[in-house]
């Protein structure tokens, strides 16, 4: 049994134990974007007005369509663990290399979004210009808003490359059920997260 | 022919720095946290040094403040934290499981090279002129006042977290999984509950310190006001981010030890430890009441009164499990055939010190108390009886205890009982001299006191040489005994657990066979013949 | 092959919630507009980390391993909050803010 390392005793044992790795890691991973929402909900709560005002000048065409994205990314995901469950390696390289694809767009229209705010001098500490005296506090929630979704597009970024990693091994047909559910947990993880940065971000400032 | 030990399965520099075996990865850390805990304990020499008068003629305040600040960050994040979990827990935890390794080997040596890294920013910091803001990192003045090397400090600590969080994630995972048949839960030694205790506390709290340095980092590179009240933000936001971390770290700090002391109380008393699943239970009750006492560091720092009343009475729940354990120890002891061993006079020495800092704990849980000792040496006087005091007594006690099982060879057995005897002299004189200093009202972080203090600080100072020669002799003598000390037989102290059914030094897969376990821990022979 | 169509109707559901989320922004409903926000993206999660995430099939002991984060978070939540929430009850103390 080449794939049973040795601190194991049979494969069920192995498997069960990864998954809680990752679970457990994902638990980490709540707490670390938790304290952030803790202050972003803080200073929402002094600052209603300030959030609202912020909250407008996000991109909500850009936000939607990145939101489009990522729960599509994750189905293909999803439809990848499947068939790498049924060892159809074609079918699990495609999929992973859709949701490789997707993660891609994700990342390039964020960037964009992010030169567009920069342009417009709402980049707190290196170019930013708010009318009126709540400035410093719409300051701060683009803090949060910068912080909190460049946080999220790192995460991004490193489910990308084991995306990818899966994808090549799928394409050679060796990619293995537990990497690729695990690389899967990861990634439906950082869809999660984004599912609740798109209503703080983009959606307060609409009605 | 019995297999080769771990310590002769490859002998050159890579087959130690690449190994994946815990006991390998054990020997990697014990060697950096002592280097590190070499570097706290200089600068505590000066410190202590410079408080031997009430002038200040040996150093200047703001190197004053680097001293305290490096002695700070060094002994939590680089010494305390990783030092029983990471040396002894690492080495004896898949063995107390009759496993062949941790879950996790490779994320084991992953996670010693994160603090390497991490103590490489420290090291760096250090020689580019230090950091002038406590181990605290209180905000604004670390984000926007402070000239000093903040952002380095704070990168360092981040990296070491993530080195604290994998290995927390590496021993539940293990303890859930990689028990030897037989094992069930209410057969597991009492050191593996409590470093499952600890490993949640590490995996659920440190993420949260790590993404609070990020946005302190973030406040000061890009003078953006997130805690900063003038622009808005609110240092009180600050600390309840730093303390739900930094609070549950203190018990990171000393659950492991009180594994290690139930461990060495049940060894050397010959006797099931007393009320056994009470001992467990008090782990994992430690640990979830960790999480709900924060607030105690912030009763004069603005936060409402309110809230420090609710915390101020759930601090006073977490003297319910802590005394559960100390009364169970010493019940344990009675009627025990008691061996005065080297670890077991560490352990003793753990009981009384870490109950004189559990108590005065109380004090500072009272809120109108903590009016008048907030910010004094009282504070420091009781967070060092737990953390000196008691951490590195059962650090020390649990090194000696399994010294032969790592190493192979017995430690001089008269030296090791004079420096578990000058440590807890040194340190009592030391520190207790520090509780009456607080409590007349000297304040932490000055290196200039009013001279009526002196006597009080001249004995500290005097207690603080002691407790070196303490610290230094174990070094020598234990680094002696790999030479020349006695070859350890498989089981020295004649104590039960897996660990100690395997041959000193174990072979790297650590079992032949895997161990079935057919009885409790702790099951010695009800009558025996002291020896 | 029943899991791909399932796989689809969560799909589905996703994109659904996500329209009505969207939709329900531009609604003046004051402060509830961040309630029906959050409960829509509390639904989603749950769809994620029940479906794609497998956790519909998991054992127990996953189950505690994901409650474990959202519990400590709770914790996180509660006690900082309820200080926050009760600084201005005394006419002194600190507030912080204009």
């Amino acid at each position: 049994m080449p794939d049973l390392a040795h601190q194991f005793q049979d494969l069920e044992q192995q498997r069960t134990a990864d998954t809680l790795g990752m679970w457990a890691f994902l638990a980490t991973e709540m707490m670390l974007f938790g304290a952030m929402f803790l202050g972003y909900t803080v200073y929402r709560w002094h600052y209603p007005r300030a959030f609202y005002l912020g909250a407008q000048r996000t991109d909500m065409v850009l936000g939607s369509l990145n939101t489009a994205l990522l729960l599509t990314s994750s189905l293909s995901m999803a439809l990848g663990v499947h068939f790498q469950r049924a060892r159809h390696f074609g079918r699990v390289a495609l999929c992973l290399g859709v949701t490789a694809l997707l993660g891609a767009g994700f990342l390039a229209l964020k960037l964009l979004e992010y030169w567009h705010h920069y342009q417009e001098g709402l980049a707190p500490g290196l170019n930013f210009h708010f009318p009126g005296p709540e400035a410093s506090q719409v300051a701060l929630f683009f803090v949060f808003y910068f912080v909190m979704t460049g946080l999220h597009a790192v995460h991004m970024t490193i489910g990308l490359g084991l995306v990818g990693f899966q994808t090549a091994r799928a394409y050679r047909a060796e990619s293995r059920l537990m990497p690729v559910t695990l690389t899967g947990l990861y990634w439906h993880f950082v869809d999660v997260i984004w599912v609740f940065l798109y209503p703080l971000f983009y959606l307060g400032g609409r009605s | 022919m019995s297999p080769v030990s771990y310590l002769e399965d490859g002998t050159t520099v890579r087959s130690w720095l690449l190994s994946t075996d815990h006991k390998r990865i054990a020997i990697l850390y014990m060697v950096s946290i002592t280097l590190f805990f070499l570097v706290g304990g200089a600068a505590a020499t000066l410190i202590r040094l410079e408080l031997a008068t009430p002038q200040p003629d040996l150093v200047s305040a703001d190197t004053y403040n680097k001293l305290f600040s490096l002695h700070g960050v060094v002994m939590v994040w680089f010494f305390l934290i990783p030092s029983i979990p990471t040396v002894i827990g690492n080495f004896v935890l898949p063995l107390m499981l009759g496993a062949r390794d941790l879950a996790f080997p490779r994320l084991n040596l992953f996670s010693w090279y994160l603090y390497l890294v991490g103590g490489l920013f420290t090291g760096v910091m250090m020689i580019k002129g230090g950091v002038d803001t406590g181990w605290t990192f209180y905000t604004p003045f670390s984000s926007m006042f402070s000239n000093t090397h903040v952002v380095l400090t704070v990168v360092g600590v981040f990296i070491v977290g993530f080195s604290s969080i994998l290995t927390g994630l590496n021993f539940i995972v293990t303890t859930h999984k990689l028990r030897a048949p037989g094992l069930t839960w209410s057969r597991l030694p009492l050191f593996v509950w409590s470093l499952y205790a600890t490993s949640v506390i590490m995996l659920l709290a440190t993420p949260v310190l790590a993404m609070t340095l990020i946005l302190l980092a973030v406040e000061r590179i890009f003078r953006v006001g997130i805690f900063d009240p003038g622009l808005g933000g609110d240092p009180l936001l600050f600390q309840h981010l730093f303390w739900f971390y930094s609070h549950p770290a203190v018990y990171i700090m000393i659950l492991p030890g009180m594994g290690v002391v139930s461990e060495l109380i049940g060894c050397f008393s010959r006797k099931r430890v007393y009320g056994y699943k009470f001992v467990a239970g008090s782990s994992l009750a430690i640990a979830f009441f960790g999480f709900l006492v924060w607030g105690h560091h912030m009763f004069v720092a603005g936060q409402s009164v309110y809230a420090g009343l609710v915390f101020a009475f759930l601090s006073y729940m977490v003297a319910v499990p802590s005394a559960v354990k100390v009364f169970n120890w010493t019940a344990t002891l009675r009627q025990g055939s008691i061996h005065l061993d080297t670890p077991m006079l560490y352990a003793l020495g753990f009981i009384g010190l870490f109950t004189m800092g559990g108590l005065t704990g109380l004090f500072l849980a009272a809120l109108a108390i903590d009016v008048h000792v907030h910010d004094t040496y009282f504070v420091i006087s009781h967070f060092h009886y737990i953390m000196v005091g008691g951490m590195v007594s059962a650090y020390l006690g649990g090194i000696h205890y399994w010294w032969p099982k790592m190493s192979g060879r017995m430690y001089p057995e008269l030296l090791g009982k004079l420096s578990a005897l000058t440590l807890f002299i040194g340190f009592n004189l030391t520190f207790f001299p520090q509780y009456l200093l607080g409590f007349l009202g000297m304040p932490r972080r000055y290196h200039v006191y009013p001279p009526e203090f002196q006597v009080l600080n001249v004995l500290s100072t005097a207690g603080a040489s002691i407790l070196a020669v303490g610290y230094l002799l174990p070094l020598f003598y234990l680094l002696w005994s790999l030479r020349y000390g006695k070859r350890a037989p498989e089981n020295p102290w004649h104590a039960t657990g897996l660990e100690w059914q395997t041959p000193s030094p174990p072979p790297t897969d650590n079992f032949e066979t895997v161990p079935i376990v057919t009885q409790e821990a702790y099951a010695y022979p009800v009558e025996e013949p002291h020896a | 092959m029943t899991a791909i169509p399932r796989l689809l109707r969560v799909y589905l559901a996703l994109m659904i919630l996500f329209a009505l989320t969207a939709g329900f922004a531009y609604l003046p409903l004051g402060r509830f507009n961040v309630v029906v926000a959050l409960a829509i993206a509390a639904a989603k999660a749950t769809l994620i980390g029940m479906d794609f995430m497998e956790l519909r099939t998991e054992k127990r002991l996953t189950w505690l391993f994901a409650g474990a984060g959202l519990f400590w978070l709770a914790i996180l939540f509660t006690l900082s909050l309820s200080d926050y929430a009760t600084r201005g009850w005394l006419p002194w103390g600190s507030r912080f803010g204009p």
